[in-house]
């Protein structure tokens, strides 16, 4: 992404952010009720964000095998294995980026099990490390459909959650408050859209790649000022390489959707190989899980629970494979990776037939590619080096390119 | 006269194939690739030119496939062995639509349309279950050489049910076989059919259409293609060129090149 002036703002955003903790502070889920905690007066810390940066870094093998010790299996969520053995092992990437010492101590952690049930696991063993309350948000799962009971039920966890912030920080929580950080969040939440959705044009002057990096502030600072103007600064940038014609990758013959986790530890890589063989990947799910089209800032408890409870992964097979299907007729995509992450079952979507489902609903090609989010003993570069390149030639050779 | 060359750099064997203008194998080469990637594309691709007494120059395109198509350095284009394997598939059959390639570490099921183009593939993840290498293992275990491993499975009566999937622990369940006295015809003919069942079905996943090709290392073993066989209820077309049949796609690419560049100027601006 050399060609994004709005890096070095990135940059300065996220120091600011992580040398800026102050208590209270709660940690919380990426697709957790943030709006609720800052809107309470809390900072917040998100995990996740860390064991991605864990895995960028490529220091979370070091700290995997640690975490086995403590009798966490070598197949379920990397980043908790990852995290919980940087912790163990006092270290995090955080000391050399930005001079702190460890992740910062909660005064709350809260976790929403809408994507997984491993980060009750992961959220409830640094409760016991802290000592510090814990919340947990267990919403309807894998639903078709989200109904009005649906809502409710979470609404009603939302406010218990409530009452716990505000024992935490002997304070009310007021409406305009929660209002206000709804807001924020809506407009951070629509610009991010509108900043993916600059990759709807040909060609694209975003891929993927990119957007693993510039997401950081949708998943941090979502519901800040700091947060809107940050997509503010991205989209002005980026509609002005669209409009110049200018594109992320030199030559873009075909077009990606990229489904799944990332492989953090190999982003550089996979970048190069799709850019060396004139492939743009275009779309994702992941990137466009922080969309939230149904903040409402008037009716901000029962929005927060319809946006998180209807997030992708959340949803049953049939809605999983709508979601798709319009991500891949708004992105002009030629072919579909499925991401077949070994730790993350919650988001491998090609193991009950979803490819197949796709390809027969769309005519587009899918191919499964094994990895992992973090744990990149079960990579195989070559393997996924072959399948990746016969795939665009495949597409190629049916767009008559090649 | 133009020649055109394929260098297959396989995890366990280097094939290298020089083809005419007429697409007919003119030399063809096989070495074990060894830990020098580098040195044995270039080795079997001096053995080729030595045994079509052909000169370098006269080679006009080379194009490496295979793991180690980026080690090809010498090549003039990278295409993977998936593509090669389809392409020289439909050369070799023109009536193949489908393609079951075993090699070393992996087995790739591939789907083609009449030229040869790719509709669909799948391979088989990391694990080496249903690959060569679980041969190799077995080979190894029962200290049969590998080229004798198809014919005495074949003797089989009785075969043995190989369970594991792993290709580590296939070694000890054909020792604790052993110890239970089972004879080594029965085992052997439990392993073929533990790798013949994981590669098809990697076959069923792009769909099985008559007729099928069977290309790689392990085309050699005829315990493997008949299994196979039985198990798809057709019969595979095989030749004594299945082995280099990657090597043969990727010549065969390359001749497209050298043709595509005689195009006059004025063809190419129509």
């Amino acid at each position: 992404m050399p060609h994004l002036q709005s890096q070095q703002s990135l940059k300065l955003i996220l120091k600011n952010y992580f040398t800026g903790f102050k208590s209270p502070l709660a940690w919380c889920t990426s697709a957790g009720p943030a709006e609720i905690l800052r809107a309470l007066g809390f900072d917040v810390y998100f995990p996740e964000n860390h064991g991605a940066l864990l895995g960028a870094s490529r220091t979370a093998e070091k700290y995997i095998p640690r975490a086995h010790q403590e009798g966490f299996g070598g197949e379920i969520c990397s980043y908790l294995t990852s995290d919980i053995g940087a912790w163990r092992m006092k270290e995090t990437p955080l000391t050399k980026a930005y001079g702190l010492p460890s992740v910062p101590k909660p005064d709350l952690i809260v976790y929403n099990t809408n994507q997984c049930r491993e980060v009750a696991d992961w959220f409830n063993f640094f409760a016991e490390e802290f000592d510090c309350p814990v919340f947990g948000i267990y919403p309807p799962r894998h639903l078709e459909e989200i109904h009005q009971r649906d809502i409710d039920n979470v609404v009603g966890q939302f406010e218990d959650l409530i009452l716990l912030g505000e024992k935490v920080i002997g304070n009310k929580m007021t409406d305009a408050d929660l209002m206000e950080t709804v807001l924020l969040s809506k407009r951070g939440s629509q610009l991010w859209g509108e900043v993916l959705n600059t990759a709807q044009t040909t060609p694209s002057p975003i891929t993927f790649f990119d957007g693993t990096i510039l997401m950081a502030p949708i998943v941090v600072l979502r519901g800040t000022q700091i947060c809107v103007d940050f997509y503010q600064e991205v989209l002005e940038e980026l509609t002005q390489l669209s409009s110049e014609k200018i594109s992320a990758v030199a030559k873009e013959d075909v077009r990606i959707y990229w489904e799944g986790m990332p492989v953090w530890g190999r982003l550089k890589a996979f970048s190069q190989l799709f850019a060396n063989n004139n492939a743009a990947v275009v779309a994702s799910t992941y990137c466009n899980s922080w969309i939230f089209d149904d903040f409402d800032e008037n009716n901000p408890l029962e929005s927060l629970a319809l946006a998180y409870t209807q997030i992708f992964i959340n949803r049953g097979e049939n809605a999983k494979l709508d979601m798709m299907k319009d991500i891949i007729n708004n992105f002009n995509i030629d072919g579909v990776i499925f991401h077949d992450s070994k730790t993350c079952f919650n988001n491998s979507n090609n193991r009950f037939g979803l490819p197949k489902k796709l390809t027969d609903a769309t005519g587009i090609s899918c191919v499964t590619i094994e990895g992992d989010l973090n744990d990149m003993r079960f990579l195989s570069d070559g393997q996924i080096e072959t399948k990746l390149e016969t795939f665009i030639d495949q597409i190629g050779s049916k767009k008559g390119i090649y | 006269m133009a020649y055109a060359a394929g260098v297959d750099v396989g995890s366990t064997q280097t094939k290298a194939v020089i083809i005419d203008e007429q697409k007919k194998i003119v030399s063809r080469s096989l070495i074990d690739t060894g830990a020098n990637v580098v040195q044995a594309a270039e080795k079997a691709f001096l053995l080729t030119l030595k045994d079509g007494n052909i000169r370098e120059e006269e080679v006009s395109y080379v194009i490496g496939t295979g793991y180690g198509r980026y080690k090809v350095t010498f090549g003039n284009a990278q295409i993977t062995e998936i593509s090669c394997h389809g392409r020289g598939a439909v050369h070799m059959f023109p009536k193949t639509r489908t393609v079951i390639d075993m090699g070393g570490q992996d087995t790739k099921g591939i789907s083609i349309n009449e030229s040869g183009e790719i509709i669909d593939f799948c391979m088989n993840d990391k694990c080496a279950a249903g690959t060569g290498r679980f041969l190799g293992a077995a080979s190894m275990a029962l200290d049969i050489p590998l080229g004798e491993l198809g014919p005495t499975a074949l003797k089989s009566e009785r075969p043995v049910k190989i369970s594991t999937t792993c290709t580590v622990f296939a070694e000890t369940e054909v020792l604790s076989w052993l110890g239970k006295g089972k004879k080594i015809q029965d085992i052997l003919m439990g392993v073929h059919k533990s790798i013949a069942s994981r590669s098809v079905s990697l076959l069923r996943r792009v769909g099985i259409k008559d007729q099928v090709t069977f290309t790689g290392g392990v085309t050699k073993n005829l315990g493997m293609v008949t299994v196979i066989n039985e198990l798809i209820g057709l019969k595979m077309n095989v030749s004594d060129d299945s082995h280099y049949m990657g090597a043969l796609g990727a010549a065969l690419f390359a001749l497209d090149h050298i043709f595509e560049s005689r195009i006059p100027h004025e063809e190419m601006l129509k």
